[in-house]
């Protein structure tokens, strides 16, 4: 028999070849290596394609020169991608811990018993399956800087006047993406951490309120804890997908107004695409993994699951 | 847990927050459902109240689908979303019924490289994805974003999956190996079919992922013909300055309808899936 891999029906029915294909690590590798291969064309390979294009002078529609770490260090003396780190720390930051305590509250809320439950936590779950720039458009008219509805209340109200340009001033620019991203990823983490709380056994709340422990206690000492593993699972995903957003500043703010918004991915993308400089546009999307590592690694110290 | 108190206590704890974040949910879709009805003059007017259509109309659906290319949008996008949402659970299988029912050498480093390219932040990737897609002659054409969205999907379906068919019991098989049947046979005819709540659970997931995607379809495709309903409403319904709202709320309107729709019929598949990664059992 041949050392090569044959297809599972080949012409000639061999016999030994039927017996080897039965042999459980054989098959599990025969099954396995056409999806492996397809990710390490499709993943594997642009990963390592874009690790040498960020060593490349590399134009759009031109063949790329190597310069090393040159872009890297383009990088590093361009005053706009420093600016873009502080923007992409503070969105993900807001934004993940605004999520966590809404989510929470909200997962606290909906684990009681109510009528409608499973219709309200249908609703709820709406922003995170309605495409995200189909509902971001509903949000730039809210946030419109002539026909704001926000504005419209507080001119009738008289608190401001013409209101302020919710996507025109940096810092509420900002604050508008913060609260949008919210508004998105909070039901991902209140439907998540509700199916957590529902593993936790009432008897162990019945437990602690004979032990004399208040409200709060059993929050405490009951469920914060016995919550901390799917909360540490939540936000890793949470922190991953809102570090590397790009749909939402796309269609908000394109990164303005003066680069107030840019967050790593929108400033490749407008590096890459839309300067046709692949090869800094490439530097400046791998520059974003060591400070997500970081990130994800602190997280992991701080708040790794108890290994039981 | 009995919960004590009247309905005062039981306003303040569970309908009074429950509103609040009802109301922030919501708000947005019936903003965008309600500038979708405003004619023109009403769109535009700073000063009547906006919270109310006072002369609903149909203008911008009629515009919408006879002045753009929503129903070729619509179409891709459906196709699109179906096609990569079937690759990648096929794929998704063939990862996951090895990695959860057998022992195999490689099974552990397998199941953390499908994990990690899980986390892989998809901005990482498009800018080398968008010089192989065009070396390879793919731009403006499905076949680019139908090939590329399984990379995101195929890991979170085979995750998906190897959890659910953890949960399977093994009498089965077990009976149908020693009836005779090949690995194949017994996996086909026997194992799968047991499994249809985890393919809906992923396949449902993997759908609304793949309507969603929008970074690979801004780069992959530039022509009216092959966008998708993301793409193609922010960028032919704004033009330079000049927004179309009612036409843009349309369409973000019926573009959301197909992904509700499914939703609505698979709610509880839904959150199971959602939830499958982060909660054991």
């Amino acid at each position: 028999m041949s050392a090569t891999v044959l297809p599972a029906r080949a012409t000639r029915p061999a016999f030994g070849f039927r017996r080897w294909t039965e042999r459980e690590d054989v098959f599990s590798w025969l099954m396995v290596i056409p999806p492996l291969l397809f990710l390490i064309a499709l993943v594997g390979y642009p990963l390592v394609y874009g690790v040498w294009l960020s060593l490349e002078n590399r134009p759009v529609a031109q063949a790329g020169t190597f310069i090393g770490l040159g872009n890297f260090i383009a990088d590093l003396h361009d005053p706009t991608f420093w600016q873009v780190t502080q923007n992409t720390f503070v969105y993900t930051f807001a934004a993940t811990i605004l999520k966590m305590v809404g989510g929470l509250a909200l997962a606290l809320v909906m684990n009681q018993d109510f009528k409608f439950k499973n219709t309200i936590r249908a609703l709820l779950l709406l922003p995170f399956i309605v495409p995200t720039v189909l509902s971001t458009i509903a949000w730039m008219w809210i946030l419109d800087p002539a026909f704001s509805v926000i504005n419209w209340f507080l001119r009738y109200f008289d608190i401001a006047n013409p209101g302020p340009s919710w996507l025109g001033n940096p810092h509420l620019a900002m604050l508008s993406l913060i609260i949008v991203n919210t508004w998105r990823g909070l039901p991902f983490y209140a439907i998540t951490l509700l199916a957590g709380l529902q593993t936790i056994s009432p008897e162990l709340y019945e437990a602690a309120t004979i032990d004399g422990a208040s409200a709060f206690d059993r929050f405490r000492y009951v469920t914060l804890p016995l919550l901390k593993p799917v909360i540490f699972i939540v936000t890793m995903f949470s922190v991953i997908f809102t570090f590397a957003d790009f749909q939402l500043v796309y269609v908000l703010t394109r990164g303005g107004p003066a680069n107030a918004t840019h967050l790593f991915a929108t400033y490749a993308f407008d590096v890459a695409m839309t300067g046709g400089q692949l090869g800094l546009g490439a530097s400046i999307a791998l520059a974003m993994l060591p400070p997500l590592a970081l990130i994800i690694i602190a997280m992991s110290l701080y708040m790794r699951p108890a290994k039981s | 847990m009995v919960e004590r108190g009247g309905w005062s206590v039981r306003a303040l704890k569970l309908w009074l927050p429950l509103g609040f974040f009802m109301f922030f949910t919501l708000f947005p879709f019936y903003w965008m459902a309600i500038t979708s009805l405003k004619p023109n003059q009403e769109l535009y007017n700073r000063k009547i109240m906006p919270l109310i259509v006072y002369h609903p109309t149909l203008k911008h659906y009629i515009d919408l689908l006879t002045e753009t290319s929503f129903l070729i949008w619509t179409w891709n996008t459906l196709l699109v979303a179906v096609v990569s949402t079937a690759i990648s659970l096929i794929f998704g299988v063939m990862l996951a019924y090895p990695l959860a029912r057998m022992r195999f050498p490689g099974s552990a480093l397998i199941a953390f490289a499908v994990a990690a390219t899980y986390l892989v932040p998809q901005p990482l990737l498009f800018v080398p994805l968008a010089d192989i897609i065009e070396h390879m002659g793919l731009g403006d054409t499905l076949t680019s974003v139908i090939l590329t969205y399984p990379t995101l999907l195929v890991p979170f379906c085979a995750w998906l999956l190897m959890g659910y068919f953890r949960s399977v019991p093994h009498e089965l098989e077990d009976a149908a190996r020693i009836d005779g049947a090949t690995r194949l046979q017994t996996m086909f005819k026997i194992f799968l079919p047991l499994c249809t709540p985890g393919f809906i659970s992923a396949g449902i997931f993997a759908f609304t992922l793949a309507q969603n995607e929008f970074l690979y379809a801004l780069i992959f495709l530039t022509k009216t013909d092959v966008r998708t309903v993301p793409v193609g409403a922010i960028a032919e319904l704004v033009k330079g300055d000049v927004f179309y709202w009612g036409q843009l709320m349309a369409a973000a309107l019926l573009g959301s309808v197909p992904v509700a729709i499914i939703y609505s019929f698979f709610v509880e598949h839904y959150v199971s899936g959602l939830t499958a990664g982060a909660v054991k059992q």
